[in-house]
């Protein structure tokens, strides 16, 4: 009996193994590379740079676009996050807390954006976004974004908020708060690992995201950063070295955001299941 | 100065009634006590009177004023919930002060109250902990205290001891009890533990499937209880129904023959040849052998099932005409064992009988 738990338990950490080198390798030959001029990449395309000098890094900061585009990423990503959380938490507040005629019909509605892809509409949001005078412009993209994130932002904070004790509420109502401040003062600090899984959930997607910037940005001073990266790649020659010092410099930020805001949701979890 | 008058209140869901025609005026300074099993229709009174709930239709006022369109927190009430809803993210402090803070409550005059609500209920070392680092019952008087220092006219309480652990219990029933002396507000309570209703109330609402059943001082509807739900809902252990037919001042069946006093062989005289239900409370039943009790002649055989000792009191649970089972209250020194036949005597003065159909108490008819 113990015996077969051990072996499926030594398959199931095999599998989670064998999963993770095949995640993380490819990362690891990315950093590595960063590290290596284009003719080492070459001649050594997985062993250990000759050594770990900043050279690559050193020339994007300071030959290339790369400090623009990185901080048109950082703009456009966070507009975005902080649209859908904003827009999200208002929604779901409305759906998850009040009762009211056609909610659930509305709720649905938000849901069915979970199933149909924004790229399908693409033609349709481009002569919408021309309409409004967005095209080429960090604004175009956030709302496109904020769209995109939206239904799955409200699936995830509705169900949440439904699961907050309605006395709650009721105790702010009697204690003078608005509907507004019921929301903001009580409600909101609640919400916080819903927010945070929101915020993982997008962040990534939008910050890698390389369709709706080639297809709406043109000028060079507003592309992000995986269009920006396309430079790098040449019609007849490729500066490899560059490339993956780019590349690994821009996924830098959002790894290191992953694992904050993972802490924080699992410390959100856990708050107060302990005593 | 705040009294609270319900006319005529319904609340329907739907198709549903929850509560009907709910007629009450509570005093000030009252401490009213609404119980009922639960789905009696308390708690919806209790949140209508919050304003948590929409009145279907009749008045509430509080004070001089009709409530029915006023938002909670123009009402000047503050309520204590079952579950304390605590906001979790803010320490005791925060807890209390913050329905001071929404009101633009100058600061000095805030810390004055929470200081002196903390005071009160003892838990000035606790102000700057957050709620899941309290204990159940530090939790309830956080609870009290955000309500006490909004200085309300009306405290709200909805079944606020049922969390906590039975000896806990006892002692908060005393604070609140106390508290309530001590500030003088008017207060209404709802629970479903008939023993805080007697405990706690200067008077009480029986409620049942959303009617009002009987309001009285505790002591009143103990002995003077209208129906045999609340003779059977107040006192503990309940009062005991067995079924018997009325021969002159006599109810009677197989196994009891009781004589009834002349009050209620009164009342019993459109009964006669009829079926009723005796009622009798365990504390009005003696034992042969054991009991002061004067009358002879009103006999009840029963068959004990079981003999529970509990050091002040024994309580025999026996069986009459083979299926009635009732509970009498005896000396806890009385020779009996399970399976014994015994002689059993009810004191003819609180004898209660009440109507087959309508149940109501003949005897206060």
């Amino acid at each position: 009996m113990s015996l077969r738990r051990l072996s499926t338990t030594t398959l199931i950490q095999l599998l989670l193994i064998f999963n993770t080198v095949m995640v993380l390798y490819p990362i690891w030959v990315m950093s590595l590379s960063s590290f290596k001029s284009t003719r080492e990449i070459f001649r050594n395309p997985f062993g250990l740079p000759e050594s770990f000098n900043l050279d690559n890094f050193i020339k994007i900061w300071q030959q290339t676009n790369f400090p623009l585009y990185f901080r048109n990423s950082v703009v456009v990503t966070s507009g975005s996050i902080v649209l859908i959380l904003i827009l999200g938490i208002m929604a779901a507040y409305a759906l998850g807390r009040y009762q009211f005629r056609g909610n659930e019909l509305l709720y649905l509605f938000f849901l069915s954006g979970l199933m149909l892809p924004l790229r399908l509409a693409l033609i349709p949001l481009f002569i919408e976004l021309k309409a409004f005078g967005l095209i080429n412009s960090h604004l175009g993209l956030i709302f496109i974004y904020a769209a995109q994130g939206l239904p799955s932002a409200v699936f995830i904070m509705t169900g949440f908020l439904r699961t907050l004790p309605s006395d709650l509420e009721n105790a702010a109502r009697i204690d003078g708060a608005s509907e507004l401040q019921i929301l903001l003062r009580v409600m909101l600090p609640l919400t916080r690992p819903a927010l945070v899984i929101v915020s993982i959930y997008n962040l990534v997607p939008v910050w890698n995201d390389f369709f709706f910037p080639l297809v709406f940005i043109q000028s060079e001073n507003l592309k992000t950063l995986p269009l920006g990266l396309t430079v790098f790649m040449g019609q007849y020659s490729t500066d490899w070295a560059v490339l993956f010092a780019g590349l690994t410099a821009a996924a830098i930020p959002v790894i290191v955001l992953y694992v904050i805001l993972s802490r924080q949701f699992i410390a959100g979890l856990t708050a107060g299941a302990l005593k | 100065m705040a009294e609270v008058v319900l006319e005529h209140v319904y609340k329907r869901f739907g198709s549903v009634t929850a509560v009907q025609d709910f007629n009450l005026q509570i005093d000030d300074e009252e401490f009213m006590v609404f119980v009922g099993p639960s789905g009696c229709g308390k708690t919806t009174t209790l949140r209508m009177i919050a304003g948590l709930e929409e009145i279907t239709e009749g008045t509430c006022a509080i004070g001089d004023r009709v409530v029915n369109d006023v938002p909670p927190k123009d009402r000047d009430i503050a309520m204590v919930f079952q579950n304390y809803a605590l906001y979790p993210h803010m320490n005791v402090h925060q807890n209390m002060s913050f329905g001071l803070r929404l009101r633009k409550t100058p600061k000095d005059e805030i810390e004055r109250r929470v200081r002196e609500a903390a005071q009160i209920l003892q838990i000035e070392h606790l102000l700057d902990r957050r709620p899941r680092e309290l204990s159940g019952g530090q939790r309830q008087r956080v609870a009290l205290g955000r309500a006490i220092v909004r200085e309300p006219k009306v405290f709200l309480m909805d079944e606020p001891l049922s969390n906590l652990d039975a000896k806990l219990r006892v002692e908060m029933r005393a604070s609140i009890s106390k508290l309530h002396r001590r500030l003088g507000v008017t207060t209404i309570y709802v629970t479903h533990d008939q023993v805080e209703a007697m405990t706690m109330g200067t008077r009480i609402v029986v409620m049942k499937d959303g009617l009002i059943q009987q309001v009285d001082s505790p002591i009143n509807l103990y002995d003077k209880p209208k129906n045999r739900f609340v003779a059977g809902f107040i006192g503990s252990p309940a009062m005991n129904f067995m079924v018997g037919t009325v021969e002159g001042d006599r109810i009677k069946s197989g196994q009891f023959d009781v004589k009834t006093d002349e009050l209620l062989s009164q009342k019993l005289q459109g009964y006669n040849g009829k079926k009723v239900y005796l009622g009798i409370r365990p504390e009005n039943i003696g034992l042969e052998g054991y009991t002061t009790i004067p009358e002879r002649d009103n006999v009840i055989q029963a068959n004990v099932d079981v003999v529970e000792p509990l050091g002040a009191e024994t309580h025999l649970i026996a069986s009459v005409d083979g299926e009635a089972s009732i509970v009498a209250r005896v000396d806890p020194h009385a020779e009996v064992r399970a399976g014994d036949k015994v002689k059993l005597f009810a004191d003819v003065k609180f004898l209660h009988a009440f109507d087959l159909d309508t149940e109501v108490n003949l005897r206060f008819s």
